[in-house]
């Protein structure tokens, strides 16, 4: 691919500032406006399956930062090295090497956490979010603007994952972070007063359905519709 | 038997998409019309039904622990297991560029159809998944090859039937809000109801 082109599209003074006016939109726009799983719906294939507890979704959620910061500063550092032909590959092999290493550290220190998460740590590699920025980031910018646009992409794909492990442990398990809210709430009002969960959330049925109404209030709020 | 029910469960109880979550993306993507849904779901029985027979052999004289040992005695305690995503992701976007080439060398009216979608199909989450899932229960070679069949299928099915159900959804009044990805994951959770009327069905 002709960098020359890349270059040219985003200028860069050499005094800008660490965070200036740009660098703060490569970060922000990805949380609402331009998020990738509401509006580019990209990353949905491995982030459902994870999402009936908020604990193994918060490591999913940081697994998936780490793997889309660190693949897009390497590949934006060897951006001119990469002969075009051969780039998707060498996307996999980072990528996947990557993935690799936070595996292993899952299954040393938290094996817990990596016999829960089983294969989908692994379907990180695959999951469209990465190659996505990469292809459409990373092979053309500079290392730290790759990194934030990274760090916001991973941090716009967390936080939709995080909303919905909540509301699936709250109505399906009825609690949070393994807290068992319901109880409290039952004990406070006495023994007749008892919140019924429901088992469809713990389902995959009930995070289709919770993402989808999550998406109707987030586009209704930003008035982005789909033609 | 075993294989059939191994087939029938793949297909429908631990349907790829409504159990796993698994080939969203392009399960998504690709559900508009019926007959480029057919496409990309015949393209993924076929890579699913070739590379989780192949990843099977590669973990078992390869990468699992002491499946060197047919090399000698030294090899015996090598566990390569930790290479398992790199060399799985590798055979697969191997294959499917192979399987790319010699559809159109030797069935071009099927590289027509499929076309497009084949080269998408190696960063498809349900066939890396595929090979995953058969590497972590431990199937055999017979029961890789079925599995690795009956999950394209289910697949195949989920894909069919929505771009069935968007194409005749045309016609209908969606709020603006829903219109496309929300109505479109409403729709699929409610085929995932459905579907879960065959959990429990012991054969």
């Amino acid at each position: 691919m002709s960098t020359e082109t890349a270059e040219k599209a985003i200028k860069v003074k050499d005094t800008e500032a660490f965070l200036s006016k740009r660098r703060k939109k490569l970060i922000t726009d990805p949380l609402v406006d331009d998020n990738p799983i509401t509006i580019q719906v990209l990353g949905i294939c491995s982030a459902l399956a994870v999402t009936t507890q908020m604990q193994p979704t918060l490591v999913m959620a940081l697994s998936v930062i780490f793997v889309v910061v660190m693949s897009n500063l390497t590949i934006s550092l060897l951006r001119n090295k990469i002969p075009g032909r051969v780039r998707i590959i060498v996307q996999l092999a980072v990528v996947a090497t990557l993935v690799t290493l936070v595996n292993e550290v899952l299954k040393a220190f938290a094996y817990d956490m990596y016999k829960e998460l089983s294969v989908f740590v692994g379907l990180i590699i695959t999951n469209c979010i990465v190659m996505g920025r990469l292809e459409a980031f990373a092979l053309g910018n500079k290392p730290y603007d790759s990194i934030l646009d990274g760090f916001g992409s991973a941090l716009g794909y967390s936080w939709i994952i995080l909303t919905v492990a909540f509301f699936r442990e709250l109505w399906g398990s009825g609690a949070v972070f393994g807290v068992p809210v319901f109880d409290y709430v039952s004990r406070l009002f006495g023994e007749d007063f008892q919140l019924a969960t429901n088992g469809l959330m713990v389902s995959p049925v009930g995070a289709f359905i919770i993402l989808g109404l999550l998406i109707w209030v987030q586009r209704s709020k930003t008035g982005y519709v789909e033609h | 038997m075993e294989l059939f029910s191994l087939a029938i469960r793949s297909i429908f109880i631990d349907n790829m998409v409504f159990a796993y979550f698994l080939g969203m993306c392009s399960f998504l993507a690709v559900s508009k019309k019926v007959s480029t849904a057919l496409g990309l779901g015949a393209a993924v029985i076929f890579v699913l039904t070739i590379t989780v027979p192949l990843n099977w052999l590669l973990n078992e004289f390869v990468l699992k622990e002491g499946a060197l040992s047919f090399l000698g005695e030294s090899f015996a305690n090598i566990d390569l297991t930790f290479l398992r995503f790199i060399m799985f992701i590798a055979i697969i976007a191997a294959m499917v560029q192979l399987v790319e080439m010699v559809v159109e060398k030797f069935a071009p009216a099927l590289y027509g159809a499929l076309g497009i979608f084949l080269p998408l199909i190696a960063v498809n989450c349900a066939i890396l998944g595929g090979s995953l899932f058969m590497a972590q229960r431990d199937y055999t070679l017979a029961e890789a090859t079925v599995y690795g069949f009956g999950s394209g299928t289910g697949f195949f099915l989920a894909i069919v039937a929505l771009a069935a159900i968007r194409e005749k959804l045309k016609y209908s009044n969606v709020p603006n809000g829903l219109k496309g990805l929300g109505i479109t994951m409403l729709i699929t959770g409610l085929m995932g109801i459905a579907f879960m009327s065959f959990m429990g069905i012991d054969l």
